[in-house]
């Protein structure tokens, strides 16, 4: 096997290493945090401070019985949560947590595939998230699964505009796709003197739609309309049990994860923290970048927690006029502000 | 180049790969016991109320072609971006007049009241 081949494979080994953590750890971290807003205790019983609660959660989901109603559209009622861990297994491809770095005098990138599309290719299978949901919601043939999933692509699909043209906006400075350039612009700039170079800072108006926007896409609460357990039972994955929902279950957590780590690439500075050093032996160089990648989207993940169990959940017309009558306006301008100061040489 | 996306087709593949597995896996190990009434809709207990496939509310529709409209535009702002550097301000007013028709259609639908989404005067309760 060549190099290149090797590096590729312990890259995605690395990715997978972690998200595939995401989801168990995440869900201790949430009902540990949710009962430290609520003045509660939380899981303690099982293992250290309740952590490994999660692994027994895990065991139990897989003895469930796996039930299958009998009115379901079986082919399309089994595709969909195979389909609901896609994007997020796939997106973080596209994601560089590094500098380049020297191997045996061969350069080898740290992101798993270098391809010039970079953010377009992370939208557009992140977007394939929809599917899943409308073909759960459609297969189960139950009314409340309709509804969650129907209301589910509407909100998808409404904010996912907001979120590209925020998207967009990060891309203007740096005339490139490439998430890779994206970091490279972040680490040569300062703003001010003295604050780091990340687009935050020019960008605060893009970046709180970025994050509005992902706690839409992520069907996270306030914006969890989808599920909605006082109306909808469990919106779209009301019909499935055992490993099925555990899988739905995957798939979000591992979504957040990975659109938390687009947000820190693009606004937080990536792998690129100001101050440390990028250089000597390269498994040092790829670590450092890969902890402090790590350590940016856990900073996000807590927001996610923080926020869920802050705010109560909105109506769905609430939803959507924020998104088509705020967002959208917001992030136009937005873009077109940050067009007109890149030509005139301000950013 | 083509060949770049190879990694992307190996976890697509690995993803699928996981998700059969661990459906076939929860088939063969979870036990398995129940009836004809278990395994009816979910319905809080209840016998079915009404039917499961209801019409939809008309909003839903309004909603998806409004997203088609806009997710063009957004489309045609990729390249803008890659060539706005050299294409300096004759590109960035080319842009503004792209975006500014489609703001008319915006304001339209705002006026219209496509964006009301209030489901108030199109309930389709017990249709």
């Amino acid at each position: 096997m060549s190099l290149a081949f090797t590096a590729m494979l312990a890259k995605i080994g690395l990715w997978l290493a972690v998200l595939l953590n995401v989801a168990p750890v995440m869900v201790w971290v949430e009902r540990r945090g949710s009962a430290l807003i609520q003045d509660r205790l939380g899981p303690n019983r099982v293992g250290p401070l309740g952590l490994f609660q999660s692994l027994a959660d895990a065991v139990k989901f897989l003895f469930k019985e796996d039930l299958t109603p009998s009115e379901v559209d079986k082919p399309l009622y089994y595709l969909a949560p195979a389909l609901a861990v896609v994007p997020a297994l796939t997106t973080f491809a596209v994601l560089p947590f590094g500098p380049d770095i020297e191997i045996n005098g061969e350069t080898v990138k740290l992101l798993v595939a270098d391809v010039d599309s970079g953010v377009l290719l992370f939208l557009a299978l992140a977007s394939l998230g929809v599917y899943t949901l409308v073909l759960a919601g459609y297969s189960s043939n139950n009314k409340y699964s309709l509804l969650g999933s129907v209301r589910a692509a509407a909100q998808m699909i409404s904010y996912e505009l907001a979120l590209t043209l925020s998207v967009v906006a990060v891309l203007v400075p740096v005339g490139s796709l490439r998430l890779d350039e994206v970091v490279r612009y972040q680490a040569e700039t300062a703003w001010l003197g003295f604050l780091p170079g990340w687009n935050v800072f020019p960008q605060i108006l893009g970046f709180l739609i970025f994050v509005v926007a992902s706690f839409a896409e992520t069907n996270r609460l306030p914006f969890d309309l989808p599920e909605a357990e006082s109306e909808l039972v469990a919106g779209y994955h009301t019909e499935y049990s055992s490993m099925k929902f555990a899988l739905f279950f995957m798939g979000e957590y591992m979504s957040m994860a990975t659109l938390s780590a687009l947000g820190a690439t693009l606004f937080l500075g990536g792998w690129h923290f100001p101050g440390l050093s990028y250089e000597g032996h390269w498994a040092v160089v790829a670590l450092t970048g890969f902890t402090v990648l790590l350590v940016k989207i856990i900073a996000f993940l807590l927001l996610f927690v923080w926020v869920r169990w802050t705010f109560p959940r909105f109506r769905f017309d609430q939803l959507l006029r924020l998104g088509w009558k705020v967002l959208l306006p917001l992030a136009l301008v937005n873009l077109i502000v940050v067009a007109a100061l890149t030509i005139g040489g301000v950013l | 180049m083509p060949v770049d996306h190879l990694p992307v087709l190996l976890t697509l593949g690995f993803a699928l790969g996981m998700g059969g597995v661990i459906l076939l896996a929860s088939s063969f190990i979870g036990s398995r016991s129940g009836g004809r009434i278990k395994l009816s809709p979910y319905e809080s207990g209840e016998p079915l109320l009404d039917r499961s496939r209801k019409r939809i509310s008309v909003v839903f529709f309004l909603i998806a072609i409004d997203f088609v409209i806009f997710d063009v535009e957004a489309a045609f702002l990729y390249p803008w971006v890659l060539v706005m550097h050299e294409g300096s301000w004759p590109l960035f007013w080319a842009m503004m007049v792209f975006i500014f028709l489609l703001l008319v259609g915006f304001a339209y639908i705002w006026v219209k009241g496509g964006l009301d989404l209030g489901l108030k005067k199109t309930d389709t309760s017990g249709s």
